[in-house]
């Protein structure tokens, strides 16, 4: 099949098991929502699909096996976007979304028009072609953010893993955001976004994945999966539900 | 900005070949460097030429080394003296000369000066590991420095005689006196060498803005990179010291003399940045030769006194642009 499936995935950090056996997964035009509490595995999961994490287990993109090596290959194929994006030097924000096409050659000093075609379709994306020339140390936490994610999107990768790229923003921007992933997902990429706004997972997300403590505890449509019992089995939540766009998605009301 | 700072090069360049106890003016240059038996052109070809193309050069691989360093370690305080090279270099020639029996224009100096950059690297990555990461490389590397640091001090306080500990000190100050084409053509290659390894890794150190992990995700063999620069640095930074003694300053500075005129791109800083090293070492040694005093002020004292003034007017324009934000 197209699109992401992971075989008996483990991931180890210093001798502890933080991901056990995942099995999973995303067609091709999905945007799955990766959820589970602090320490669930989440962002181990991203990063060995990345190939930044040793894991056992195999990993299939396209229906290609994801091995070590074919560095370049890999991302060419594999947007990231880790939790805390770091940007070391005082970058236009043009500059910094052209390192997305880095995978690409170089597009630096030998520009092709499919760079800048891609360049300036991840800025418009998200709303940031007025601010292509400043300084990104000059921008807002939030703008930032934005510039960041338009930096994975300038890849074009056909798998985008995203690690919570909604917490720097306000409530619009995050509608935004989540609205723009599922914009991309149904282009025919796959989208692999960490999230912890249940209500937000549910609401955006073709498939909801639920992590604890590096298991997978529950995979689906976000109305089956965010059932209430795993709601409070593995947040401690106990939550209502509301409707919204026709899906029953969850609102946590207190701790169980 | 590349251009003009070549154009600042190519002046100082004709500079340095005019000045000196005989003040040369720029026709009698030119027909020295035409060639000839005149004393001019024996000045200018003997004497001013190499010493000029030295510190070009040195200059050069110091500002790159140190735009190259910054680059890898995401960090504009970074600069050649972090990784030890230059430190061993100089310990490794300051033996030489106290108990090696050799003078300080000996040839025997750049020669041990660059294997005393290769073991202190060597020792780097024997310690740090291979895949280690900036801060435990830093750490090794700055404890490496002071060891090769000490190592020195325990030279010059071992020398076996007054004048030995004299030449040690004198040598360690930095100087481009004296220097001849031999010290070019056997350090040059190394430089050149360390230059091209340098500049090899300009994507990386773009990837490496994102940090170490986007870097990898966006193709980049950090691993790899890092050990480019290491070796570079080694090569180029180590036969730069081994001919001129230590030469401070211009690593660090160099970069920041141009990194806003070239985007902040780490990247599209290095040429700007070897530049702005030729330059403010030629301009350093011109200066050395024009103060008037009995002995020769050696040129790595006077490169901290030339760019620091500039360093400070840098600062300030930073300062305002960050309260102006």
């Amino acid at each position: 099949m197209s699109g992401l499936a992971l075989d008996q995935v483990s991931v180890s950090l210093g001798g502890h098991p933080v991901l056990r056996d995942v099995t999973l997964a995303v067609a091709a035009g999905a945007l799955l929502a990766v959820v589970g509490p602090n320490g669930a595995g989440k962002t181990s999961l991203l990063r060995a699909v990345a190939g930044l994490a040793p894991f056992t287990g195999t990993i299939r993109l396209g229906g290609e096996t994801l091995g070590a090596g074919a560095a370049a290959a890999r991302a060419r194929r594999i947007a990231y976007l880790p939790q805390r994006s770091e940007l070391a030097w005082a970058l236009s924000v043009r500059d910094a979304v052209l390192l997305g096409r880095l995978p690409h050659g170089d597009p630096f000093s030998r520009a092709t028009p499919e760079d800048g075609r891609a360049v300036a379709a991840a800025l418009d994306r998200l709303g940031l072609a007025a601010l292509a020339g400043r300084p990104v140390t000059e921008l807002s936490g939030g703008e930032r953010a934005r510039v960041m994610l338009a930096r994975a999107l300038a890849t074009e990768a056909p798998l985008l893993l995203a690690d919570e790229p909604t917490t720097a923003l306000d409530p619009a921007h995050q509608l935004a955001v989540l609205g723009l992933l599922r914009e991309i997902a149904a282009e025919g990429r796959t989208v692999l976004a960490v999230l912890h706004d249940l209500t937000l997972a549910a609401r955006f997300a073709d498939t909801v994945a639920v992590l604890d403590q590096g298991r997978l505890m529950a995979a689906g449509p976000p109305e089956e999966t965010l059932s209430e019992a795993l709601l409070g089995t593995v947040f401690g939540l106990a939550c209502t539900r509301v409707l919204v766009d026709g899906r029953q998605v969850p609102v946590p009301l207190a701790r169980r | 900005m590349t251009a003009a700072l070549a154009l600042l090069c190519i002046l100082l360049a004709g500079l340095s070949l005019m000045a000196g106890p005989v003040w040369l003016p720029p026709a009698e240059v030119l027909q020295g460097l035409a060639g000839g038996e005149s004393t001019a052109a024996i000045i200018v070809t003997d004497i001013r030429l190499p010493r000029t193309l030295l510190a070009l050069a040195i200059g050069a691989t110091l500002g790159l080394a140190g735009a190259a360093l910054q680059g890898l370690v995401r960090n504009p305080l970074a600069e050649p003296t972090l990784f030890g090279a230059p430190a061993a270099a100089a310990f490794a020639s300051a033996l030489v000369l106290a108990f090696g029996g050799a003078s300080a224009l000996s040839l025997a100096l750049p020669v041990a000066g660059m294997a005393g950059a290769f073991v202190s690297v060597a020792l780097l990555f024997l310690v740090a590991g291979q895949r280690a990461g900036i801060t435990v490389l830093l750490l090794a590397g700055l404890a490496l420095n002071a060891f090769f640091g000490a190592a020195t001090a325990l030279v010059l306080n071992l020398a076996p005689n007054p004048f030995a500990a004299l030449e040690i000190a004198f040598w360690l100050l930095g100087s481009l006196e004296d220097r001849s084409f031999v010290h070019l053509a056997l350090a040059g290659p190394f430089m050149a060498l360390g230059a091209l390894l340098l500049a090899s890794q300009a994507k990386a150190y773009r990837a490496l803005t994102l940090g170490e992990e986007v870097a990898a995700s966006l193709g980049t063999d950090v691993a790899r990179s890092r050990l480019a620069v290491a070796a570079g640095l080694a090569l180029g930074v180590g036969a730069a010291v081994s001919v001129t003694g230590a030469i401070g300053f211009v690593g660090l500075v160099a970069p920041h003399l141009v990194r806003r005129a070239a985007g902040s791109d780490p990247a599209r800083i290095l040429l700007p940045s070897a530049l702005a090293g030729a330059a403010l070492l030629t301009a350093a040694d011109i200066l050395v030769r024009l103060v008037p005093a009995t002995t020769e002020i050696k040129t790595g004292v006077v490169t901290a006194l030339v760019g620091v003034p500039f360093f400070l007017w840098r600062i300030l324009h930073i300062r305002r642009a960050e309260e102006g934000a």
